[in-house]
């Protein structure tokens, strides 16, 4: 029997939650529940052999009622008492409603896990907007774990392996799905950059950016922003925002340009080696979390910014 | 169309000071959830284009009245608050249980509308709870919704795409700040405000029992260290000789 089941949608899920479940001593049992349509699922199989799938599910991803409904029963029927997903939208969104249905306790946005007293698992996650992180545990039968992507190990591939098909029912829903539209992506992952000149609302001209661009590349930095920015002004795309919605980076420079510095924002920058802020508020809560103030108005100081650094050093 | 809000009564995150890396909750004034005012402005708006209805629904410890008067004057017309001892740092299953028996509690509503997370805890997982509890249909991380004869036409956002979804009510459903900016209430509105209903309820009256709560428990809860110099950079010139020093490829 095994303690762990893993709920994937895309075969990019699945190596973290397989690693995270390894982790806690889950390995090789652990049983992989994955959601996604054909060609992913040939793909996964190859790759991670001895998956279950629940057939015709894929057909049913947009309504959370009915794939919720499904995994209790998958549940069930594998006995698995602790059920890892991963912390995306749909993932946390699933998380709830399965939860509900198993009387479980739900952890989602975990993004450190471990053994406690009586082989508990204790799961790291923050708290009051990011202002701190809480370690908790769930104490009911049933768990729900949602994981945050990007903070676990990835399991290396087991190979592959027969598919499971199991017959559990599937809820009728009523939702209905019209259209599916993909969003392109960022080709640049600013979780992964080893430098960032991140811009908040402070910069409020958007022809600035120009400016804070080739700072950007002066430094050899890519561009990030604070939320308001890409979701309000939708001036970046929304793969650029740090924070506890957007993403926790660790560059060895961050560069914050008119940023105050809420910690719904520093909780995704606090882990940078160096950081040095710019903003006209001597007081903002930035200061206290940076290496570096200067206190200015960005609109005067970009253009000379950006030409100097543009000149080289010397 | 009647229309329920959920709005979390949340510590005011600005004021939260740490002392020995804990956070000190007390005489933190209590505010309406950042991103359940967005979901109040949607409401809002199909209220106006439906002739609604808009109730707000708030569980909480504390005395929630001088919260909810914002919500009554940006828009909703009356309150249901659960006020409830049982209800200080409560899980997300006890709150939901709260909330669903609220919502049996004013009648049947076409639309349950959530915050995509809470300001304070930010699980994402009270709108699951609640429409698993009604056996309603749902949606998270909403963008828009347009009325469409007896259909609700939804954008829900996630990572790598968009959904455009048709639902029937009721339902409920998760927005993302995005959705609408919240208004700033006028005076007349504020004033007007005053006299519209605001009940309060116990989790008792409610019939919500003591084993509601999914048994999640905090072992601590800390803020991490800190303790960085904030340097003045004193000009220009300076702040070029240390972006050069520290950009991690020297700068060139
Ligand atoms: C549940 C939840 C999740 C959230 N998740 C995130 C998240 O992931 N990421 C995120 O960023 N936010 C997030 N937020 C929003 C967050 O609370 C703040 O609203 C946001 O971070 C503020 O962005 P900002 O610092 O750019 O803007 P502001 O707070 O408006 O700050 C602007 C700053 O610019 C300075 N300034 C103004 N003019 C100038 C000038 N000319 N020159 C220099 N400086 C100037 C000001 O002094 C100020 O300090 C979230 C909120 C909630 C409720
Ligand atoms: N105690 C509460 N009172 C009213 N609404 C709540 C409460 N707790 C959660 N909510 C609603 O549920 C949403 C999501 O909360 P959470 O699941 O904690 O992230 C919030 O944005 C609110 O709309």
């Amino acid at each position: 029997m095994t303690e762990f089941l893993a709920v994937a949608w895309k075969a990019g899920e699945v190596p973290e939650l397989l690693g995270a479940a390894g982790t806690l001593g889950g390995g090789d049992e652990t049983a992989l529940l994955f959601l996604g349509g054909d060609e992913e699922a040939r793909q996964a199989a190859a790759r991670w052999g001895a998956l279950h799938r629940i057939p015709g599910i894929e057909t049913r991803l947009a309504d959370t009622g009915s794939v919720a409904g499904a995994l209790a029963g998958a549940q069930k029927a594998l006995f698995a008492p602790v059920v890892l997903l991963p912390s995306t939208r749909r993932g946390k969104e699933t998380a709830g409603r399965l939860a509900q249905i198993l009387g479980a306790g739900v952890l989602t946005d975990v993004h450190r896990m471990e053994r406690g007293e009586g082989g508990a698992i204790c799961c790291h996650r923050y708290a009051l907007g990011g202002a701190a992180v809480s370690v908790q545990r769930i104490g009911t039968a049933v768990q729900v774990i949602a994981l945050d992507p990007g903070s676990f190990e990835a399991a290396p591939e087991r190979g592959p392996g027969p598919v499971n098909e199991l017959s559990v029912p599937l809820p009728e829903g009523s939702v209905v799905l019209r259209e599916a539209r993909p969003r392109v992506r960022d080709t640049v992952d600013i979780a992964a950059a080893d430098c960032l000149v991140a811009v908040g609302l402070g910069l409020d001209r958007k022809e600035d950016l120009a400016l804070v661009e080739r700072l950007a590349r002066a430094v050899g930095g890519e561009i990030a922003c604070s939320k308001p920015v890409a979701t309000d002004r939708k001036w970046l795309p929304e793969d650029r925002i740090i924070g506890l919605s957007g993403k926790k980076c660790r560059p060895a420079l961050a560069v914050l340009l008119g940023i105050s510095g809420q910690v719904q924002f520093t909780v995704g920058i606090r882990d940078a080696k160096t950081i040095l802020s710019v903003n006209t508020d001597e007081n903002a809560a930035i200061m206290t979390l940076s290496d570096y103030v200067f206190i200015a108005d960005l609109r005067e100081i970009l253009p000379e910014l950006a030409g100097k650094m543009d000149a080289g050093p010397g | 169309m009647r229309i329920a809000v959920a709005m979390k009564p949340v510590p005011d995150l600005l004021q939260i000071r740490m002392k020995d890396r804990r956070p000190v909750l007390e005489d933190v004034p209590v505010v309406l959830g950042a991103i359940d005012r967005s979901a109040l402005e949607i409401a809002v708006e199909l209220k106006e284009k439906t002739s609604g209805h808009i109730v707000v629904l708030m569980a909480g410890d504390g005395r929630l009245e001088d919260t909810v008067k914002e919500a009554l004057a940006a828009g909703a017309d009356e309150a249901l608050l659960i006020r409830d001892a049982r209800l200080n740092g409560a899980d997300g299953s006890l709150s939901a249980h709260a909330l669903a028996a609220g919502v049996r509690k004013i009648g049947p509503v076409d639309l349950l509308l959530f915050g995509e997370g809470s300001t304070d805890n930010y699980s994402g997982q009270v709108m699951s709870r609640v429409s698993e509890i009604l056996g309603i249909p749902q949606a998270g991380y909403v963008r828009d919704i347009v009325v469409e004869g007896e259909t609700l036409i939804v954008t829900r956002s996630l990572e790598d795409e968009e959904e455009i979804l048709e639902i029937r009510p009721p339902a409920a459903f998760s927005v993302l700040s995005e959705i609408r900016e919240p208004r700033i209430p006028s005076v007349t509105a504020i004033l007007k405000a005053r006299k519209k209903p605001a009940t309060v309820l116990s989790l008792d009256e409610l019939g919500v029992g003591t084993g509601s709560g999914a048994g999640v428990e905090t072992v601590s809860t800390l803020a991490p260290m800190t303790g960085r110099k904030g340097e003045r950079i004193p000009s220009l010139e300076e702040l070029v000789r240390v972006l050069r020093k520290e950009a991690p490829g020297g700068g060139a």
